[in-house]
């Protein structure tokens, strides 16, 4: 039996709460300052909405450079993105969780780390079990670390985590996989890596994960999108305790705070009709800076008005087009191998799955995606993924930065334009 | 890193633009972006990618003596990662006076203070660009420093 203060298992929290009817909502939250990280948390516990905490890490631990924030800390620690877990001492941590985790509030560490190791040895040597990422969705996206070298990585971290595996709280791990670099790469190819990253997790003995999926630029799809990843963790994860997560739009985001209001309510109500339990949210400062504890405080209630007005949806996980795509993807690399950490390694080499506008060398580079005229992302060329190649459209022409930026601006244009009239 | 451009524009075949992220940085469409720009005005850009050590900056500085530095950051901790990358460029010898800039979402409040931009331009950079000043930077481009250069 749990004590009353003892800290909630992730995963038990967020079943409870879909139980209840309710979307937990999460925000992005990371300081430099011990005083500020604290006082976050203890501001997104006190939220009008069901929420989870959130301590994001910043970019000099991610990459493991931990002199780095070492010197950043004597500075003051106001200039780092996040809060450095590894660099600070565990009674400094223990301090701002003092009071604030308990049985009604988890809290989960989001990195960004392709050798997470000491990330989570310093999470579980302050009794958090809660972290994310993946082998390709914290590498491709977040620099030069071979893929080889990350996949080597995540077993072994993933074995340190799941070591706890049985006890409380239970250790849970939220694949990254549904996001990628945020923008431009088509549903299926995001719902088939997250669904892969849950595997890995699974196969070395994480019994607690969520699947993430990032909002893109169709309402119509994201659901579709949704709706495959639960039929798929419904067939590949049988046994484990999953649930959905979506992420508010990842991509560039509206500058006006109205604009940003309306990609967030969007993205609550999809995850109400298509049935993810939680969502991360994104605030009006998205776009410019670091936001403040204010301003993710609104948007997590911002977002849990949303939810609350919209009617769950019907009508179980359907057959789709986003579904089909993503099995496709998902059982061309299983072909590989029986290890899903080599498949995914042989499956990048051969151009089996390949990420639009990926700059790292471990990616094949030979698919192209755009937006069609009814916000559908689509392949514009499969390269060499087992797919249907595309019919073949107009010549797309060259890349050009002003089209890029267009293609790009996307969501900030329907959504700030609403504003603007 | 892999380059997913491909360009058309008739670009210089004289010297190198050196194109960088900073080494805690793991942007990249800031990267994509800025190479098309710079090829679309006539360089060649060899883009480092995201994540640069420092170390490995300051050798392709020197071994592609280039006509043109671009740093590029947008986590946050491009002022101090800056700075570090600048003053070890700076420090290195066989890397000549060569125009260095940098720009993006310099600090965690997105656009730098003016004071921490005075710091960049003291270090050693010969300008800096604040979030949405990619105007300024075309005009810089076209400007006397980079054309005495090529
Ligand atoms: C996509 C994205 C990501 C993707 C990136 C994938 C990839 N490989 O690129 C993912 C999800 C992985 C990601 C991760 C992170 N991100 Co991010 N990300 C964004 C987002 C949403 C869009 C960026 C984008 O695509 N821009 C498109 C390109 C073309 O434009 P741009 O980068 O904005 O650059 C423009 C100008 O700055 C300028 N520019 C840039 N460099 C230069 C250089 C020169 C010389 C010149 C002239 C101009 C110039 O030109 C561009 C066109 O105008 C922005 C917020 C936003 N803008 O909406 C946040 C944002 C940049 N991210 C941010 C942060 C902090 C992070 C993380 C540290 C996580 C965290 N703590 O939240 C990690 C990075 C980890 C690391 N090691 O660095 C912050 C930075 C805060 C700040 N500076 O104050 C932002 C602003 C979000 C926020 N409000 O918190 N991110």
């Amino acid at each position: 039996m749990n004590s009353p203060s003892a800290p909630v298992s992730f995963g038990a929290f967020v079943s409870a709460s879909r139980d209840r009817g309710r979307l937990v909502v999460q925000p992005r939250m990371g300081f430099g300052d011990p005083e500020r990280m604290r006082t976050g948390l203890a501001a997104t516990r006190a939220a009008r909405a069901a929420t989870v905490g959130t301590i994001t890490l910043d970019s000099y631990t991610r990459v493991g450079d931990h002199a780095a924030a070492r010197r950043a800390i004597a500075a003051g620690g106001a200039a780092l993105n996040g809060y450095p877990i590894v660099a600070r001492p565990a009674r400094e941590t223990l301090d701002v969780l003092a009071g604030v985790r308990g049985h009604r509030f988890p809290v989960q560490v989001r990195h960004g780390s392709a050798g997470p190791q000491d990330i989570f040895r310093a999470l579980l040597e302050v009794g958090l079990t809660a972290t994310e990422g993946g082998p390709v969705s914290y590498c491709l996206p977040y620099g030069r670390t071979p893929l080889s070298v990350s996949v080597a990585n995540w077993r072994e971290s993933t074995e340190i985590l799941a070591a706890h595996s049985g006890t409380e709280p239970e250790p849970h791990l939220e694949t990254f996989g549904g996001c990628m670099l945020g923008q431009l790469c088509p549903p299926g190819m995001l719902v088939a890596i997250s669904l892969l990253e849950g595997l890995f997790f699974v196969r070395h003995g994480v019994r607690s994960v969520s699947l993430s999926y990032a909002q893109q630029t169709s309402p119509e799809q994201d659901r579709e999108a949704v709706r495959a990843l639960r039929r798929l963790a419904g067939e590949f994860l049988a046994g484990a305790d999953w649930h959905v997560v979506l992420y508010t739009y990842m991509g560039l985001y509206p500058r006006t705070p109205e604009g940003a209001r309306s990609v967030l309510r969007q993205a609550a109500r999809t995850c109400v009709s298509a049935g993810a339990e939680r969502l991360i949210v994104k605030t009006e400062a998205e776009a410019h800076r670091i936001p403040t504890i204010g301003e993710n405080v609104r948007a997590l209630e911002t977002a849990a008005r949303a939810a609350e007005a919209e009617p769950p949806g019907t009508g179980g996980d359907p057959d789709s087009e986003t579904y089909a795509e993503a099995r496709a993807l998902v059982e061309g690399v299983l072909e590989h191998s029986d290890d899903v950490g080599d498949a995914l390694l042989r499956a990048f080499a051969h151009g089996h799955l390949d990420i639009p506008f990926c700059l790292h060398p471990d990616n094949a580079g030979r698919v192209r995606s755009y937006i069609d005229d009814a916000g559908y992302l689509r392949w514009a060329d499969t390269g060499a993924l087992p797919l249907p190649p595309v019919a073949r459209r107009a010549d797309p022409g060259a890349v050009t930065s002003a089209n890029l930026l267009s293609t790009l601006s996307y969501m900030e244009r329907r959504h700030d334009s609403r504003v603007r009239g | 890193m892999r380059s997913i451009t491909q360009s058309t524009f008739p670009v210089d075949s004289g010297s190198v633009t050196v194109l960088s992220g900073t080494s805690s940085d793991s942007h990249t469409w800031n990267l994509v972006f800025l190479q098309l720009l710079l090829e679309e005005a006539g360089h060649r850009v060899v883009n480092l990618g995201p994540c640069v050590p420092d170390r490995l900056f300051v050798e392709e500085c020197r071994t592609r003596t280039p006509r043109l530095v671009v740093v590029s950051s947008v986590n946050g901790h491009g002022y101090g990662d800056g700075l570090r990358m600048i003053r070890a460029l700076r420090d290195a010898p066989g890397t000549g006076r060569v125009p260095v800039v940098i720009g993006g979402k310099l600090g965690v409040g997105g656009t730098l203070e003016d004071e921490r931009a005075e710091d960049l331009l003291a270090a050693g950079y010969d300008a800096v660009f604040a979030d949405g000043d990619t105007d300024a930077f075309t005009v810089y481009l076209s400007g006397p420093v980079v054309r005495a250069a090529s």
